[in-house]
């Protein structure tokens, strides 16, 4: 099987989607002649030509509403983000506009829209370049927000956001996009709304989603050694969230720790840590965990940066903490 | 198209449909303050009583089943205008499930979208960029089609209405951006929060040409959008126009505009445009005093024939407050 890198494997997806489907189109700023900010569209200019892969000014608030009135018409838009730190500037085509038409029209219209780009902590870019924004959409009715964790899910899930006819948030890892992974040559999809079991396990389930599932993983692997079996689940989705193979984990392992790389105020982990509670409380032998960032923006300092982010260490002590081994 | 434009003056039958279209709104609209006073219709409603030639000077110049309407929240004059059915309106006024919008919408949420009535906009300017974006969509299948696009005066400030005509100019989307410049945001005089007065320059630092227009004169705003159109798709190129007009009722219903005159506002209504038209028809002997009053009685009775369907009409089930949320 190919071996190929996340961003690869994005690329992958669109272009699929846009042989397909000849109102798939891409815009956003330096998608097109420049191949891409993160070099995620490199190659679809010269494939689909400039009418499709659109050059934008340096305009969020208006190429996202430009976008969502195209969905509105029936074309079917996916809308880069440099990174979704900048879609703050657009955040009310998505809110106001996006998640609501199809409600507020008494179900008139349908909204097919891609938004997508890099989330969350990256290195040394301090504040305003580098957070986690997942609790933020997630909040809203009427979005899908996804957050792949491999390049094999990237793809997957990507084709079947731009298949979706809702607003469907992606997130990508920033740190993510050189990580490769293996990805059929065959064409696949991956449906929103299902958990996946990255490592099966029986004594504690860490419950994350984009690039925490890997330190999460990484602690499991640590507290192999001492004889724990901890099963990680990967959410894949947020929205729509696989409630149900969540609690089948949980009370199958009875203990559980929440890892998401948001801050723990009112965020999706703060959400899934009470959900567990009050839908798992007769099963758990302990009180959920939440490994979540510090609550304070991102320091530029790397030393500081990296203590404010979820970790193998903070993981495992959670983990420790739920089994009662510390 | 073309032919009728040049005609509109002369043309009995022309002049009386504007003439109607105009009395069923203000009528319509005299209707649901009546209704908001005795509090069966709720929260926020913006009246178009007094700005009804730009609706529907403008909006007869197209066709719904090519072209688009964008409107903000201002919006009942539009939908009536679009031939959207007034009972539907009322009784989404009311919120009721027969209303066009299944009563989720209300007031500021008007849409016919198999008709290109695409709302019904509460947030100031935020539609500008969804306009653009149906611009986009007809450009991108070459379709025929145009975009009109209203706002007020109180969203040509906003970060969206530069962007959109900027990005509207680069990409050649055949929109119609239209500002009904009622002089007031809100209770705030344009004057006063704008660094130019005349906002038909505003176009210029995107390329766009720009034009004020009368937005008391029904005919002179058919004309003048008839002629936009008309250049939009023959130059496949963005124009901007700045309609002005007045008001006569607050913001909302919840405004009794104390911050303008009662000077002024006698002015305004003495240009007023179903008045203006009326004169114009008696004089040509294209109407008559009695002719007049059957038309406005026929109005009338479309708007108490809405409210009495909206009245009859059922509340939603509970059930429904969770549907349509997602496709």
């Amino acid at each position: 099987m190919p071996i190929i890198t996340f961003r690869e494997a994005l690329r992958q997806a669109m272009s699929e989607e846009m042989e397909r489907d000849e109102d798939v189109l891409l815009i956003g700023e330096e998608v097109a002649q420049y191949n891409g900010a993160y070099k995620v569209s490199q190659g679809l200019l010269d494939t689909y030509g400039e009418k499709r892969v659109i050059d934008t000014p340096i305009s969020e608030e208006g190429f996202t509403g430009i976008g969502v009135g195209a969905a509105l018409a029936g074309l079917r838009p996916i809308v880069e983000w440099m990174t979704f730190n900048f879609s703050l500037q657009a955040f009310d085509q998505v809110v106001n506009n996006a998640a609501k038409m199809r409600y507020m029209s008494g179900g008139q219209f349908r909204v097919p829209i891609v938004f997508r780009g890099p989330n969350g902590p990256a290195e040394y870019l301090a504040a305003q370049h580098s957070q986690a924004l997942q609790s933020v959409y997630a909040h809203v009715p009427g979005l899908k927000v996804v957050a792949p964790s491999t390049p094999y899910d990237a793809k997957g899930l990507l084709k079947t956001a731009i298949r979706d006819d809702n607003p469907v948030l992606f997130l990508e890892a920033e740190l993510m996009y050189a990580m490769k992974g293996e990805v059929p040559e065959e064409e696949y999809l991956i449906p929103l709304g299902r958990v996946d079991v990255k490592k099966e396990g029986k004594d504690a389930t860490v419950i994350g989603f984009s690039k925490p599932v890997h330190i999460a993983l990484d602690a499991a692997k640590e507290l192999e050694k001492e004889g724990v079996d901890v099963e990680v689940i990967d959410l894949r989705s947020i929205r729509p969230l696989d409630e149900q193979r969540v609690y089948e984990s949980v009370k199958k392992t009875n203990r559980c720790v929440v890892v998401d790389e948001a801050w723990p105020f009112a965020s999706v982990g703060s959400h899934l840590a009470w959900l567990i509670s009050k839908n798992c409380f007769d099963s758990l032998d302990a009180p959920v965990e939440l490994v979540s960032s510090e609550d304070v923006p991102m320091p530029y300092n790397h030393r500081l940066e990296i203590a404010a982010q979820p970790s193998v260490r903070k993981i495992v002590r959670a983990l420790k903490k739920v089994l009662y081994l510390e | 198209m073309a032919k009728q434009r040049k005609n509109i003056r002369e043309d009995a039958d022309g002049l009386k449909k504007n003439l109607k279209g105009m009395l069923l709104i203000r009528r319509f609209e005299e209707k649901a303050a009546q209704m908001y006073g005795l509090r069966k219709i709720g929260g926020f409603c913006h009246l178009y009583i007094g700005q009804e030639a730009i609706a529907v000077g403008a909006i007869q110049t197209v066709d719904l089943k090519k072209d688009y309407v964008v409107t903000a929240y201002r919006d009942h004059g539009h939908a009536l205008a679009c031939g959207m059915d007034p009972n539907t309106v009322m009784a989404e006024l009311y919120g009721k499930s027969s209303g066009c919008s299944k009563g989720k919408g209300g007031s500021m949420h008007l849409f016919d979208v198999e008709n290109h009535m695409y709302g019904g906009n509460g947030i100031v300017g935020a539609h500008i960029p969804i306009a653009t974006g149906v611009g986009l969509k007809i450009r991108y299948k070459n379709d025929e089609g145009v975009v009109l696009c209203f706002f007020g005066d109180g969203a040509i400030h906003q970060g969206t209405f530069h962007e959109s005509l900027n990005m509207a100019k680069i990409w050649n989307l055949p929109v119609i951006y239209i500002c009904e410049n009622n002089q007031y945001g809100m209770g705030t005089d344009f004057s006063r929060v704008s660094a130019v007065q005349d906002f038909s320059v505003m176009g210029a630092s995107y390329g766009i040409k720009g034009k004020q227009v009368n937005g008391m004169d029904v005919l002179e705003v058919y004309e003048e959008v008839s002629a936009a159109v008309e250049e939009v798709k023959k130059t496949h190129t963005p124009i901007f126009l700045e309609i002005k007009t007045y008001r006569y009722k607050g913001h909302s219903m919840s405004d009794p505009a104390t911050y303008r005159t009662r000077d002024e506002l006698d002015t305004y209504k003495r240009q007023d445009p179903i008045l203006n038209l009326k004169t114009y028809m008696l004089n040509k002997r294209m109407l008559t005093e009695e002719e007049y009053t059957k038309l406005d009685k026929e109005c009338r009775s479309v708007g108490e024939a809405a409210v009495s369907f909206a009245e009859k009409s059922n509340e939603p089930q509970i059930q429904e407050l969770y549907d349509d949320v997602f496709a």
